[in-house]
């Protein structure tokens, strides 16, 4: 059976796709070295429209609205310019309400682009562009240790990593917080207030891993001005053991934290990124596995939530659950020795 | 091989599962059609594969291992025809209901009339309505543009006007719709659906046609005030949902191809089937409900007419999150036999969401999912109310109406642990009342009919005739208010032998006659303190004996009254709930 996999890895090639959502410009060449926070692509929209009825603010038909339109598409017009004008002696004349563009005239009437959006795609992770896509955006690699997580709130940064945590199951607090960790990317544990939250945007801090977070801080967490991911999930779970390690070794290091929205369907996750010197290439990890005895795998549903194991053995057939559901199964060996058996899709590989 | 699948040609159905794939054979046995097997393997709409075909390649090649024969040749090609070598198959349909939800803008003129249908028509479909246009609607064209380009929408569905009738407002409202097409990057455009006044097609076409992904014409689902007509606008928007797929997941149009075009979305093949049913059925009303991982659907057929309803809300995959928009903790906890916290609750919701193909491997764990099941599953069949014909036969309007048989399917209806545990379930969502009986689909075999009848008219019927579905038995439900444990119906079950048994229903409870599956039995009712089975308050039918269908729990008799009003008093409801729960074989 295919194996899902959460990337929590040492040393590793790292490769990340970055595309706009709509055609705009690419600002870097092939090979260029980027930062995880340079912009590397950027399109632009308009913030709104005005639609100018010409012909039924002069009342007179559409026909002949468009024989007196003075503008055509493309034309940039400034606040108060004319765009038409009606043919009587005391006639009204139309002019544009707002700065714009005009992208479309027909019909007696004018439509125009007001205001400007920037969309601006940041690199996410440090590295080599060794893809560009015209108008559409880039491939980026570098190497280092890969931590995915479960949730981000879709802000990225770098920083220099602060261990806050002596074990896995820490809860982060405003009072473990002091102006010492200004500009600093935090190793945190649970995050069950909002207080901690505002405490590491007043430092300020530059990014907060954390294991876990309460439901009812989702809507704060996405307000805050610096990346947060979670590692493990919602509620109170301690981190889990691979990523708690990879994690408090790297302390004082500098790291990227990549909140990217989770996006099942293109496969965007959130992240946290150790670059790393290399000398060769090292290799990717698999995106997918097939479930096989030896593989370390992390529980996603109870009993034993966001442990982390290795396969023992795959058991033949259906296997009875305490739930009373039968479902394929393998017994896991956890890291306290303990042995137990988990429905497959209750697994996912970790590496 | 056979040359025409009535004459006997072998039918492999696919249903692509947000969560799961299934592979399903049917073929002729001693003359009939019957299912095989069928094997299952995870999706692979996601990534890191973002390709279906992988997850139906993966299910087809568990199928292999267990009827010991080839259906995908060495490049993992689907063998078709079947060989003289018995391998492959003759034939392929494809249900569909893996992929993201479909953002839909609704356009109509007047509210209550043909914005309501177009309601109705999207929500036959995997659709989530991100805006609503009508003629009343206050805000200047611009902004409804700007509103179209916010939202993006997958799909446009544009209601109104009875046939000759209006033209002009209709055209008002298309300007923007074609202005923010326009302004769309080409990928980006919406596909358009028109089932309107019918005079204004080539007007609408000349509008928006060119400036959308792909437009679609219908004929008018209000032909007149009075008139509603949805079947061909369902059936249109059913074939532009697999066109919208095609282009958002990779290997449908594989799929498409296989199976020569035979793909429909999951909850629409239900929904045929059931329509299918109906008629079959001549004089009695079915009703299908299905909660898996991409929706809720309910589908209800009575004499010429039918009702779909498909909420994605409701779903008990990655939507889970947002299911708190539409009820609480306490709502969805109140169906828990075990103590609960809210918290734990809460955390349950976000949890499962990030992983929807997870199941339930502990006690509390399918407690809670199944008081979840219960809720969504509630909250699908109330809003279902709403879109029944009016001229049915019920009870009372406001509760559900008298169906028989009703189909059970979805994950957490078919996986649940024992048929007791899916009755239950049933039971409290969907309140049936009067005389039914329940059919579990537990290899959800359903929709894979209803796609299956479109290439062989006698394959669902004889299928379903084979005991292919787990009948549970049938349920007894009078509708009755009185007080805790007073008696409200006497009963005699005659079993085929002669012999008797009897029973007491008292307010309140549940009570199981056994009658084996497979058996007939003739009931003989007593209706107490006005009860109703159908026929009136204390009135039974002028047959007096009912003859009733045996299955895994017998008759099941359901004193709780309809609706169920659950005890306040926590401790005492889940004491209750427990002893329900033990009644139909629980633990």
């Amino acid at each position: 059976m295919i194996a899902p996999v959460n990337h929590i890895v040492g040393l590793r090639s790292i490769v990340r796709e970055r595309i706009l959502p709509v055609s705009g410009n690419v600002l870097v060449r092939l090979n260029q070295k980027v930062s995880a926070t340079d912009i590397v692509a950027e399109t632009k929209w308009a913030k709104d429209h005005v639609l100018l009825d010409v012909a039924r603010i002069l009342q007179i038909s559409a026909t002949s609205a468009e024989k007196i339109v003075k503008c055509k598409v493309g034309d940039r017009l400034a606040a108060g310019t004319e765009v038409a004008k009606g043919k009587s002696l005391l006639a009204r004349s139309v002019k544009v309400p707002q700065n714009g563009t005009v992208v479309a005239v027909g019909g007696g009437q004018i439509l125009m682009e007001v205001g400007e959006s920037k969309v601006e795609l940041k690199a996410g992770i440090p590295g080599t562009v060794i893809e560009v896509m015209a108008g559409r955006g880039v491939v980026i690699q570098t190497a280092g240790s890969l931590i995915q997580g479960i949730w981000g709130n879709d802000k990225v940064d770098t920083g220099m990593l602060v261990n806050l945590m002596d074990n896995p199951e820490d809860v982060l607090t405003e009072s473990k917080m002091d102006v010492s960790l200004r500009g600093s990317i935090l190793l945190g544990g649970i995050v069950k207030e909002a207080d901690t939250l505002k405490a590491a945007a007043d430092l300020p801090a530059r990014g907060l891993i954390i294991s876990s977070l309460f439901p009812s801080l989702i809507p704060l967490a996405k307000e805050m001005n610096y990346p947060i991911v979670v590692t493990d999930g919602f509620g109170s779970m301690p981190m889990n053991s691979v990523a708690y390690r990879l994690l408090s070794t790297n302390a004082k290091r500098e790291v990227i934290v990549n909140a990217e929205i989770y996006n099942r369907y293109t496969g965007a996750r959130p992240e946290v990124i150790i670059p790393l010197p290399i000398s060769s290439e090292p290799p990717a990890s698999p995106d997918a596995q097939v479930f096989a005895p030896g593989l370390q795998v992390r529980m996603r549903r109870p009993p034993s939530m966001g442990f982390i194991g290795s396969i023992e053995k795959i058991l033949p057939g259906l296997t009875l659950l305490p739930s009373g559901l039968r479902a394929p199964a393998a017994e896991v060996k956890l890291e306290n020795g303990e042995t137990i058996t988990v429905p497959l899709v209750n697994l996912e590989v970790v590496g | 091989m056979a040359s025409s699948l009535v004459d006997g040609n072998s039918l492999l159905a696919v249903d692509v599962g947000a969560a799961n794939t299934r592979a399903v054979l049917f073929d002729v046995v001693e003359g009939e059609y019957r299912f095989i097997a069928s094997g299952i393997a995870p999706s692979t709409a996601e990534a890191p594969f973002k390709d279906v075909s992988e997850g139906v390649k993966n299910a087809i090649a568990n199928l292999q291992s267990v009827i010991g024969k080839s259906l995908l040749d060495s490049g993992r090609i689907l063998i078709t025809p079947s060989q003289p070598n018995g391998s492959g198959v003759d034939a392929l349909v494809v249900t569909l209901s893996a992929g993201p939800t479909l953002k839909t803008v609704i356009v109509g003129l007047l509210k209550d009339v043909s914005l309501e249908s177009a309601r109705r028509l999207t929500s036959s479909t995997y659709t989530r309505v991100v805006d609503t246009i009508a003629l009343n609607d206050k805000r200047k064209p611009e902004q409804k543009i700007d509103s179209i380009l916010r939202h993006r929408p997958d799909l446009v569905v544009i209601t109104g006007g009875t046939d000759g009738g209006a033209s002009r407002s209709i055209q008002k409202m298309l300007e923007p719709i074609g202005l923010a097409s326009f302004l769309l990057p080409e990928e980006k455009r919406p596909s358009v659906l028109f089932a309107g006044n019918q005079k204004m097609e080539s007007e609408v076409k000349s509008l928006v046609g060119s400036l959308s992904s792909s437009i679609h014409i219908s004929p008018n689902v209000r032909p007149s005030l009075e008139t509603e007509d949805l079947d061909p606008a369902e059936r249109e928007l059913a074939h532009m949902f697999v066109e919208i797929r095609k282009r958002q997941i990779k290997g449908v149009d594989l799929l498409d191809l296989w199976s020569g075009g035979h793909v429909l979305p999951t909850a629409y093949a239900t929904g045929r089937m059931v329509r299918y049913l109906a008629k079959v059925y001549d004089d009695t009303s079915i009703l299908s409900v299905d909660i898996g991982s991409s929706a809720a659907s309910i589908a209800a057929g009575f004499k010429g007419t039918s009702t779909l309803g498909v909420f994605p809300q409701y779903g008990l995959g990655e939507n889970l999150v947002h299911l708190l928009k539409h009820t609480t903790l306490d709502d969805i906890l109140r169906w828990s036999w075990l103590d609960i916290s809210k918290g734990v609750l809460n955390d349950y919701l976000h949890q499962k969401s990030l992983y929807p193909s997870t199941i339930a491997a502990t006690k509390e764990d399918l407690a809670i999912a199944q008081a979840i099941a219960r809720q969504a599953l509630y909250l699908a069949m109330q809003s279902a109310l709403n879109d029944f014909p009016h001229n049915i036969a019920q009870i009372k309007p406001t509760l559900t109406p008298l169906f028989s048989p009703i189909f059970a399917g979805g994950t957490a209806l078919s996986d649940a642990s024992r048929p007791g545990q899916s009755l239950l379930l049933l039971l409290d969502s969907i309140q049936p009342v009067g005389v039914s009986t329940v059919i579990l689909d537990q290899n959800n075999l359903l929709p894979l009919l209803g796609s299956a009848a479109s290439r062989n008219n006698i394959l669902p019927v004889q299928v379903i005739e084979s005991g292919a579905f787990l009948s549970v038995g049938t349920v007894v439900a009078p509708v009755v208010n009185t007080s805790y444990g007073t008696p409200i119906l006497r009963g005699v079950l005659k079993y085929e032998n002669g012999t008797e048994a009897r029973i007491e229903l008292k307010y309140g409870s549940l009570e199981t006659l056994p009658l084996a599956s497979g058996e007939e039995g003739k009931l003989s009712l007593q209706l107490l303190k006005g009860s109703d089975i159908g026929y009136g308050p204390g009135t039974l039918p002028k047959k007096k004996e009912i003859s009733v269908t045996g299955g895994a729990l017998g008759v099941v008799f359901d004193g709780r009254g309809r609706p169920i009003n659950l005890p306040t008093d926590a401790v005492r409801r889940r004491e209750l709930l427990k002893k329900w729960h033990w009644t139909l074989g629980g633990e």
